[in-house]
Order: structure tokens, then C-alpha cells, then sequence
């Protein structure tokens, strides 16, 4: 159980974290989303201890650990950049943690070596982390970070440096790591796809303060302000409404409740087609529909279309 | 064609003339007449002594900066502190100053007259110490610093969390890292301590078989027309620097093949 109770941050005169509150159930993965300079990093090293809060309180499975240096708070910590120890191998980097508690070489041994088969990366134990690919270095850091059976694990951006195709992968690998291992989990991203796919609960941060806390869907069904709306997916606005553009229904003919737009440019996405609509106003958006409505719409750009809000949001000011 | 090996004459005739021409030269005048005047010149016991003195101020000076600069160069990367910015120019004084400036500073500060004179500083020992590390001090900041700032700071928080202790850390982590850093600073620190002639000629006195280091001796001998005395205590020097070379080459390409 991680608690974070006000916590307030200052770098100079830039308010990092502005009394900020996160609990984090044992055993549960919860995602910091938010865009860069909303605070989340900064929260997660304040957790880790490897920053000292202004004001506020870090609680770990109900002690106060705000004063306890990061050596003794029994959190695992992993890196965007991967923080390899670049002089040493794979499996001297992973037993790194149980060098340093000085226990037993045989156990040492053995535990790198479950650790490294966890990861996938047995066959590269005597590999220095230059001669891995991101995504194994990342992996690495990973083991290095469970080798010490933390408390909590804290991933800080971890596929932030990976390109877009191993990032899936290895977001699916997390997710079926911590449904094996049950650590407590906090991971940082800026990726809203990223924190809705392997997160049990998401917090979305905007300039150092918590939007909303809620479960994947529940973010997205019911947003609890106009930022998390934009943030977590694509968003139209009509007026004070927001909609998403699969809630938007184009139809050929007006029918009352609609709203004239032109189709600009059509986007196709596989099963699915982005319509990009102007209106006469200049306003941009987008509907998104399946390919069979397309083709039975028959749209072309330069068309007109009537667009029906199927379901759309409004929040009051 | 022309152009790659034109740029390999100018390069490689570039260091003949001026560095290679001259050493050649050196040892060619102190083996002129055979290997025992040479041998003979560099036995007598000034020169013998001469080497001592040298050889106890690099032992002193090289220990002395090369646990200053790790320090300073941690302090200087590591930790904002005020005045960091000042401490980093600070520690480049020695290259830019004149050594005949810094031996006149030291006299002025321990000299007889000076603030912390009386203490048997100059004219002695301890003050060419006090010189020579003066003058060899930039040398493994210098080398350590710009490594420290490119490894970063992740990789001793990665050790925090992981329960490693701020020593723990510099052991493990920070030092693997900078050692060769460090190596080629020592390196560099060596070579200028066993060459350093005007900041020591100025606090030595070079009272002949006491303070008078090797690179006064060179000079004294030359004076007084033995130029075999000279010219082989040269050869001496530099081939102790020459030594310490080929000892950081021997090491460094284990680093490399990494």
C-alpha cells in the first residue's frame, strides 16, 4: 500500500507537485498519466525517495517513510533511459540489489538466474547492456529492479524510449508479469493508451494536481473534467458539448437535431474510417466510422454531411 | 590520394621536426661518447639526489591530486553549491598562471617576510612540494569532470534504490566509470609534476644536493658547460615520462574492447 498525502514540491519558483494525493492499493497497478510537466515523474522519485517533498507525507504499507532515504525503502525503481550499470553484464547488473544485502553467492546465482529467465534474457547473461536492444536493456532493468523483492515497483516512463511496436509488446509482458507477481505497481506515462491498457486504476495528472482517479473505462465513459475528456482519447467540440468521434452520426439527409459540415479528407484506418469534417464556421472535426458506413454513405471530400451527436459530454464552468 | 597522404606528411612531419628532431637529438648527444660517461653523469650522487627530489615530490603531489580532483570533480557535477561555478573556474588557475607567478606567490606567502613565513616552507622541501602540486592540480578535474557530467546521475540512483550507500554507489557505480578519467589524469598529473621547473626554481633556493629537483639539476649542469651531465639527466626524465605512457596505453585498450 502506497499513500502519498499532500504532497507539494518546488523546484524554485516552478510548482512541480501543488499538494497532490495518491493511494496506491497492495497488490493493484496504478498509471500517473498526464502530460510532461504535470507533475508525474516528480511524484514517483517523491514516492521512491529520491526526492525530498516540500510539505506532505510519503506512507509505505502504513509507516511513514517521508525522512528514509531511497537504500532503505524497499522500492524497486526503473528508468526511462534504463540506468544500466554499463561496465558490468546482465546477470552482475540484476544481482546488483543482492551483492550490496551481501547474500549468499549460491542464492545470488539462483535468483539472477530465475530472475533473468522472468525476462527472457538468460541466453544474454554475459552481455554487457551495449550489446542488448532497448527493449532487452529495459527488460534488464526490470529484473534488476524485482531482484531485491520490492514492496512497490516504480516505472518511470519505462517504454518511453522504445519504438512503438515493442512498447505494445512489452506493455502486454507487464501486465501478464504483475498479474504473476502481484507487486504493488506504479507506472508513469504520458501515453493515455499505454496507462488505459495495463493499469487496474488511473490518475491523471495536469499541472501538479490530480484530475481524477478512476478505472480505465470510468475515465473515458464519465471524465470528470474538460482536461481528462481531451486527454484521454479524441475529442470534438460543438459548442460547450464534448464528443467523441465514434459517438458522432453522419447521415446524408438533415433531420432537425443535426449540424451541417463538409468532408475534407477521409482517413482510412483498416476497419475503421477517420472522417475529417469542416464547418461553415471553420470549426474542425472528426467522426470515426466503421468502413461499411462509409461505403454506404458513399462519402466523397467536398461533400456535405449532417452530423447527429449520438452521446456527448458538457461540463460546467 | 594526394590529399590523404598530403595531410599525413604535414601531420606526422609537423611532430618530427618539433617534438621527435629535438628528443632524438638529446639522446643522440648523451650516448655520443658511449654508454659509460652517460651511466657515470647520472650516478653522481647530485643527480642521484637530484632524482630523489623529484621522484618524492611526484609521489607527493600525484597521491595528493588525484584524491583532490575525484573530489572536486564529484563536488564540482554532483552537488549545486554556491560558488560551484567560481570553484570550477578556480581549479584552471594553474594553466593559465605563469609557474614563475605561482613560485613568487608562495615565496611572498611562506617567505620570511610572508604571512606564514618562519616554518622552514621555502627554500625546502615543503614548499617545492607546495609547488609542484599547485601546478599539477587541474589535470584529473579536468579529465574526470566532463566524464561525471556525460554518465549522469541515473545510474547512482539506480544503486540508491537498489539499498547501495553513497560509498557503495562511488565503489560500484561512479568509479568503474570514471577510472580511466581518472588514469589519464594521473598520467598527465605525473608528467607535469616531474617536468615542473619554474614554480619549484623559484621556492627551491636550488641549493645543490638538497632542493634541487631533476629538471634543476638539467639546467645547473648545463651551466656549468657538462653537457653529458645534462643531457643524460634529460634522458633520465624523459624517460621516466615516457614509462608512464606506455603504462597508460598497456591499460587502456581493456577498456576499449568493451
Amino acid at each position: 500500500m502506497i499513500e502519498a498525502l499532500g504532497i507539494v514540491k518546488r523546484f524554485g519558483d516552478f510548482t512541480a507537485l501543488d499538494g497532490v494525493s495518491v493511494d496506491v492499493p497492495t497488490g493493484s497497478l496504478i498509471a500517473l498519466l498526464g502530460p510532461s510537466g504535470s507533475g508525474k515523474s516528480t511524484l514517483l522519485r517523491v514516492i521512491a525517495g529520491l526526492e525530498r517533498p516540500d510539505a506532505g507525507e510519503v506512507r509505505l504499507d502504513g509507516a511513514d517513510v517521508t525522512r528514509v532515504p531511497p537504500q532503505s525503502r524497499g522500492v524497486g525503481f526503473v528508468f526511462q533511459h534504463y540506468a544500466a550499470f554499463k561496465h558490468m553484464t546482465v546477470g552482475e547488473n540484476v544481482a546488483f540489489g543482492l551483492k550490496i544485502r551481501r547474500r549468499p553467492r549460491a542464492e545470488v546465482r539462483q535468483r539472477v538466474s530465475e530472475l533473468l529467465e522472468l525476462v527472457q534474457l538468460s541466453q544474454l547473461a554475459e552481455r554487457y547492456p551495449a550489446q542488448l536492444s532497448g527493449g532487452q536493456r529495459q527488460r534488464m532493468g526490470l529484473a534488476r529492479a524485482l531482484a531485491v523483492d520490492p514492496k512497490v515497483l516504480l516505472l518511470d516512463e519505462p517504454f518511453g524510449a522504445l519504438d512503438a511496436r515493442v512498447r505494445k509488446e512489452l506493455r502486454l509482458w507487464l501486465r501478464r508479469l504483475h498479474d504473476e507477481t502481484h507487486t504493488t505497481t506504479v507506472i508513469v506515462t504520458h501515453d493515455q493508451e499505454e496507462a488505459m491498457e495495463v493499469a487496474d486504476r488511473v490518475v491523471v495528472m495536469n499541472a501538479g494536481r490530480v484530475e481524477q482517479t478512476a478505472a480505465p473505462r470510468e475515465l473515458y465513459d464519465n471524465p470528470a473534467n474538460e482536461f481528462v475528456m481531451s486527454f484521454v482519447g479524441p475529442v470534438n467540440r460543438l459548442g460547450d458539448a464534448f464528443i467523441r468521434p465514434h459517438d458522432v452520426e453522419l447521415l446524408l439527409e438533415p433531420n432537425g437535431a443535426t449540424r451541417e459540415a463538409m468532408v475534407e479528407r477521409l482517413v482510412h484506418l483498416g476497419f475503421e474510417v477517420r472522417v475529417e469534417l469542416v464547418r461553415d464556421d471553420g470549426t474542425q472535426l472528426s467522426a470515426q466510422i466503421t468502413r461499411e458506413q462509409a461505403e454506404a454513405l458513399e462519402l466523397d471530400p467536398g461533400q456535405i454531411v449532417y452530423l447527429r451527436p449520438m452521446r456527448q459530454k458538457t461540463f460546467g464552468s | 590520394m594526394i590529399g590523404k597522404y598530403a595531410l599525413r606528411f604535414v601531420a606526422l612531419g609537423y611532430l618530427a621536426v618539433l617534438l621527435v628532431a629535438p628528443v632524438s637529438y638529446v639522446f643522440w648527444r648523451t650516448f655520443e661518447h658511449g654508454f659509460g660517461p652517460a651511466w657515470d653523469a647520472v650516478t653522481a650522487p647530485d643527480a642521484l639526489h637530484a632524482l630523489k627530489v623529484t621522484l618524492i615530490l611526484t609521489a607527493i603531489a600525484v597521491p595528493a591530486n588525484t584524491i583532490f580532483g575525484v573530489l572536486c570533480a564529484l563536488a564540482i557535477v554532483r552537488y549545486r553549491f554556491p560558488g560551484s561555478g567560481i570553484v570550477n573556474a578556480v581549479v584552471d588557475l594553474p594553466l593559465a598562471l605563469s609557474p614563475v607567478v605561482v613560485g613568487l606567490a608562495l615565496l611572498l606567502l611562506y617567505g620570511r617576510e610572508g604571512w606564514l613565513g618562519g616554518h622552514r616552507v621555502v627554500f625546502a622541501l615543503p614548499g617545492m612540494v607546495l609547488a609542484t602540486i599547485f601546478v599539477s592540480l587541474p589535470f584529473v578535474v579536468r579529465e574526470v569532470v566532463p566524464v561525471l557530467r556525460e554518465i549522469g546521475t541515473e545510474q547512482e540512483q539506480a544503486a540508491a534504490t537498489l539499498g547501495a550507500s553513497a560509498f557503495q554507489t562511488f565503489r560500484r557505480v561512479t568509479w568503474p566509470a570514471i577510472r580511466w578519467a581518472t588514469a589519464y589524469g594521473v598520467v598527465l598529473t605525473t608528467a607535469r609534476a616531474l617536468g615542473e621547473f619554474g614554480a619549484v626554481s623559484v621556492v627551491s633556493g636550488r641549493i645543490t644536493g638538497e632542493t634541487q629537483s631533476l629538471t634543476l639539476y638539467v639546467q645547473d649542469r648545463y651551466q656549468s658547460f657538462d653537457e653529458v651531465g645534462a643531457y643524460a639527466s634529460a634522458v633520465v626524465l624523459a624517460l621516466i615520462a615516457v614509462a608512464t605512457l606506455i603504462l597508460m596505453t598497456r591499460l587502456k585498450p581493456k577498456e576499449e574492447t568493451r
